[in-house]
């Protein structure tokens, strides 16, 4: 290929590319982020209680790493962030399911799920410290609230979206109304549902910081907020670090777990 | 046995678009067991509709389907069907799914996997048992589904416009395909097709269906000899038939033309 076929097929929309120029993409904006980082802070040009080095953020990372501290948040925040979706899940899917698939269920949520869920979960955080404290149950309550709503009208979506065809090819294989819905619905709704499932546990992480920042005595964003008191800005940036990195992998969690759970579909 | 009746069938229905919609107006059809019947017709004449309703699917306005005698009210594994986009269970296997209605009706396993194998063998898919159909091609996908609704050991096998979402020289493949494996089964099928070729190629009797609403116009019998073979498609015989299911369906396109 001639260096102008190359470079034409760069600016061709949607073609691929080798992947080695992908991965050198990527690497050079993450690698010149870091470079810009570095210039900023060590060339003096940003103070450095306004921005620290990445030399003291490590520096910072290890510190609360030995002392215990991230580990004691990180666990109090993991805690709060899966009790919370888990509780929601287990409702909400079903739920959404059937919403989606049976008239007579989406007719009687419908208007209070479509309510709740342009409610701002965050607006309900003043009412819910006064009814259950600032302790991880009140967490656990946000982070329910706040996905539960999201993930029945997506659940909703999805079922609703399972093609007629599939269920009425089954119903002339003999099938029944229920093995229809257990053999054929609920199974033709999975990948849609770990979609869902994904996209929710990014948002349980927002809501979860906002809660911990709001009022709490403990979690990664406690930790953040009790370093920008003390004048840390190393440490906020090891708590902002760390809850991308967690996010991170939580969504590599469920990449890997759909493979592995639904061999048949093609995970994006 | 699989004889179907349909006795003076109408089915309307509610459109928000168009008000009240009239897809089929008293029709009657008898279709003898072991015949090869094909309806064709131009689209929205309701012909689709029809098999639904002889699915059991859904429920006619008047009249009755039945299935050697008795009345059709509900979806059955005696009707077997058929559609144009496959409707696979994605989740399943090339196996599984094609074991899915004898698992449903609680055939044995050692009976399953033998009906099963018969069917992959049949329909030429030894080889990919254990694929995915999101794996499959189109003309591999359809062969699934026949070999599923025919694993199920339906009377009556319903076919909607099976081949209309494949290319032509895979849609000749399968027309073949079916017709072998009708020659060794002889079941009672009733075919969909908008494609007046595919209708003479396949069918003991082909139905000419009016546009909306549907009613057969012209029914003709095709004494072309069994087993055939694409050669036929050019025969004279053939020719002059295709001419008179073209003309009678001529004019009801056009009217669709202008209903749309």
């Amino acid at each position: 290929m001639t260096t102008r076929n190359s470079i034409n097929r760069l600016l061709t929309p949607k073609k691929s590319i080798p992947a080695s120029l992908e991965i050198g993409a990527g690497a050079t904006v993450a690698i010149g982020i870091l470079v810009v980082w570095c210039a900023l802070t060590y060339g003096g040009i940003i103070d450095e209680n306004f921005l620290p080095a990445p030399g003291a953020v490590v520096e910072a990372f290890f510190k609360v790493v030995s002392n215990g501290m991230l580990f004691k948040h990180a666990k109090v925040s993991l805690t709060e962030i899966y009790v919370g979706f888990f509780l929601s899940s287990i409702i909400a899917i079903p739920v959404g399911i059937f919403m989606g698939s049976f008239r007579i269920v989406s007719a009687a949520i419908e208007p209070v799920v479509n309510f709740m869920r342009y409610l701002p979960v965050t607006s309900l955080i003043p009412l819910l410290i006064l009814w259950i404290g600032i302790g991880i149950e009140e967490k656990i309550a946000v982070i329910f609230l706040g996905t539960f709503f999201q993930q029945i009208v997506l659940a909703a979506d999805v079922s609703s979206r399972v093609p007629d065809d599939i269920l009425n090819v089954s119903y002339t294989l003999g099938a029944s109304k229920r093995q229809v819905v257990t053999r054929v619905l609920i199974p033709a709704t999975l990948p849609g549902v770990m979609d869902t499932l994904r996209v929710t546990m990014g948002w349980a992480w927002t809501f979860l910081v906002v809660a911990e920042l709001v009022a709490s005595n403990s979690g990664l964003g406690y930790m953040i907020l009790q370093a920008m008191r003390g004048l840390h800005p190393d440490r906020i940036f090891v708590g902002i670090f760390v809850i991308g990195f967690l996010g991170l992998a939580t969504d590599l969690g469920f990449k890997w777990f759909t493979r592995a759970l639904l061999p048949w579909t093609e995970v994006r | 046995m699989g004889s179907l009746s349909i006795d003076n069938v109408s089915l309307t229905f509610e459109s928000r678009k168009a008000g009240k919609v009239v897809a089929l107006n008293e029709l009657s059809l008898e279709i003898p067991d072991k015949q090869f019947a094909v309806i064709v017709g131009p689209s929205g004449c309701g012909k689709s509709s029809l098999l639904d309703l002889i699915a059991g699917l859904r429920d006619t306005s008047g009249g009755y389907c039945r299935i050697d005698g008795d009345a059709i009210d509900r979806p059955g594994s005696d009707r077997g069907m058929v559609f144009q986009t496959y409707s696979l269970f994605p989740w399943l296997t090339v196996q599984r799914n094609i074991e899915f209605g004898p698992s449903i009706n609680g055939v044995s396993k050692s009976q399953r996997e033998e009906r099963t194998a018969h069917y992959v063998h049949a329909v030429g898919l030894s080889g990919f048992e254990n694929a995915y159909p999101s794996q499959l091609s189109g003309g591999m996908r359809q062969r699934v589904a026949i070999a599923r609704a025919l694993a199920n050991n339906p009377e009556v096998l319903l076919m909607d416009e099976p081949f209309g979402a494949l290319d032509s020289q895979t849609r000749s493949i399968m027309q073949q395909l079916l017709l072998e494996m009708w020659e060794q089964e002889h079941k009672t099928v009733l075919f969909v097709t908008h494609d007046i070729d595919e209708a003479l190629y396949l069918g003991d009797v082909v139905y000419v269906m009016s546009a909306r609403p549907g009613r057969i116009m012209d029914t003709i019998t095709v004494d072309l000899d069994r087993p055939r073979d694409y050669e036929i498609t050019t025969s004279a015989d053939f020719i002059a038939l295709k001419r008179r299911i073209m003309t009678s369906l001529h004019g009801e396109v056009e009217k669709t033309m202008t209903i749309m």
